[in-house]
């Protein structure tokens, strides 16, 4: 029996009605079709999965920039766009983007609204230099905070500081991590291994030849204390999904996986955080900077961690799962490297499933939103490694600047 | 171009690129002093200086200086020449460093640390600002062992 929920909050009352997707590429091999293209190609087989079709689509809510609502909306012939609204920042919206389009409903400002990213880094490489290429930064959304023509001053110390690359920024995170919590380097092998080990039963996966722990200390180090396999992979492709109102899902072709809380965010102070600010508190400096965000998408859902049954965690860098861990209270803060080696995360026998689908590490990196996909397919019930019986997905945006962002997904 | 050295991450701005609210510390840097923008309302250090105290949102602020020593607060070791012409730097160190005579957060300060052995150089470990002129505008803030 499904509940509408309360009236004064979004819980229930919208849900995930379709989902499409190109294939997944390596790195340039989406060439000749452009990251348009293939946003458009996601949107409409997101539109199908569902039994809608362009006619029905009135909303755009993106996050990250990834595509134009005037550009798609006019190559599509969508009739008339009624709500088109970004989240700020980068890959931290992901999740929030799903909420943004719950509120565009909610509030009846839109009623079948699409959240899309659309990746394609043969020319522009996001793990690239901030001031060689304008590049990392927030991950992909446009302008400078100080206006035209001014350099952020922290750009300035960042380019003397031969800090350059988002993972640069992550290894300062998980060195502090590991000095206050002794957090190991096995243990970011443990999260790089068992998404691995996820991704070779997945025929979408890019990466599925087995990794041992011999091999992942046998990697390069890249920058320490992070190695070649901490990091996701580079790839192209797009990915697509719809939300339309709780009711109107419930006549469509796909069972609906209804939104149950999603907040984005952060502490003020968590700020753009990494890439040139690094002036965090001292007490969550070693985090993802998803505590605030966790407790108030939990407090809108009305459920805790103990009831997620599989968990698709943002993974550009694998530290960051284990930060997460800690964030959404998996485990206690300082805990989520002996967590991990326990086994806990493990698709079989752990006590949380996490990036079932092999995550950025491993299946391919679209922004965030291959994870909205695996917890799409996890509450169907027709997900490659399928977690009996699951009724509540956690998916995260970011760790990045703000906002950050979480949403809990429902069967 | 100067020479380039193993462990120096090659600054790459000729100019600081400041504004009035901000060329202060890059004056004093030419000078080869730590000065830092101060809350002139509660004490907090700002840095880089911004228009607004974020403890107290006081908007006046006085530089002060500082004694240029501070602890390592996190680091990482860059192994991976990100552009070819930093085969021959890497590997470097660069990381964060906590200023003495500050509040902490707010005001650290992000540069390479330079003469420290990579393989040995922990969080904790006690370090002193050095300037290096780069032209007659910009002077980069490097990091160097403290003797104490």
């Amino acid at each position: 029996m499904v509940q509408e929920g309360d009236a004064a909050t979004m819980k229930d009352q919208t849900a995930i009605a379709g989902i499409g997707y190109t294939p997944y590429y390596k790195r340039g091999q989406s060439l000749p079709q452009t990251e348009t293209e293939m946003a458009c190609k996601a949107i409409l087989a997101a539109l199908a999965d569902a039994g809608l079709t362009v006619h029905d689509l009135d909303g755009f809510t993106i996050y990250s920039s990834s595509i134009d609502p005037a550009t798609v909306g006019s190559i599509l012939g969508v009739p008339e766009v009624r709500f088109a609204a970004t989240l700020t920042s980068g890959g931290g919206g992901t999740a929030g983007s799903l909420g943004l389009a719950a509120a565009a409903i909610v509030s009846g400002q839109a009623e079948v609204c699409v959240t899309v990213m659309t990746l394609q880094q043969a020319a522009r490489r996001l793990g690239g230099t901030q001031v060689d290429g304008g590049g990392s930064g927030g991950g992909g959304g446009g302008g400078s905070p100080y206006g035209s023509g001014r350099v952020p001053q922290g750009f300035v110390m960042a380019a003397g500081s031969g800090l350059l690359s988002p993972g640069h920024s992550f290894a300062l995170l998980t060195q502090r991590h590991m000095k206050l919590y002794g957090t190991k380097r096995e243990h970011l092998a443990e999260v790089a291994i068992s998404q691995r080990e996820n991704a070779i039963k997945r025929p979408t996966a890019l990466r599925r030849e087995p990794l041992t722990l011999d091999d992942y200390f046998n990697a390069r180090m890249l920058s320490d204390p992070l190695c070649l396999f901490d990091y996701t992979m580079e790839s192209d492709g797009a990915v697509a999904a719809i939300v339309t109102s709780a009711q109107r899902a419930r006549d469509l072709r796909q069972p609906p996986v209804y939104i149950m809380g999603s907040a984005n965010g952060g502490a003020g102070r968590w700020g753009s955080a990494i890439f040139s600010y690094f002036q965090m508190p001292d007490e969550y400096f070693a985090s993802s900077g998803h505590r605030t965000v966790a407790k108030r998408m939990f407090d809108m859902a009305g459920v805790g961690p103990q009831d997620v049954d599989v968990a698709l965690l943002y993974d550009h860098f694998s530290p960051l799962v284990i930060m997460q861990l800690e964030d959404y209270g998996f485990c206690g803060i300082g805990e989520g490297g002996p967590f991990v080696a326990e086994g806990n995360i493990r698709f079989d026998g752990g006590t949380i499933a996490v990036n079932t689908h092999g995550g950025h590490l491993s299946e391919a990196y679209i922004i965030g939103m291959t994870h909205v996909r695996e917890a799409v397919e996890q509450l169907r019930g027709v997900a490659v490694n399928q977690v009996q019986g699951a009724e509540i997905a956690l998916v995260t945006g970011g760790p990045a600047g703000l906002p950050v962002s979480g949403t809990l997904l429902r069967r | 171009m100067t020479q380039l050295r193993r462990g120096v991450f090659p600054a790459r701005l000729t100019d600081p690129m400041a504004d009035e609210r901000t060329q202060p510390f890059w004056d004093a840097a030419l000078a080869g002093r730590l000065s830092i923008a101060r809350c002139d309302a509660c004490g907090t250090f700002v840095f880089p200086a911004e228009p607004f105290c974020f403890t107290c949102q006081g908007d006046a602020f006085t530089y002060t200086d500082l004694p240029g020593t501070g602890t390592i607060y996190t680091f990482t070791v860059v192994r991976h020449p990100l552009a070819p012409q930093l085969a021959d730097v890497v590997p470097y160190v660069s990381g964060v460093v906590e200023l003495d005579g500050t509040q902490g957060a707010g005001c650290r300060v992000i540069a390479n640390i330079v003469d420290v052995d990579p393989e040995t150089v922990q969080i904790g470990d006690r370090v002193r600002i050095r300037f290096d002129r780069i032209t007659d505008t910009y002077a980069v803030p490097r990091f160097v062992p403290d003797a104490g």
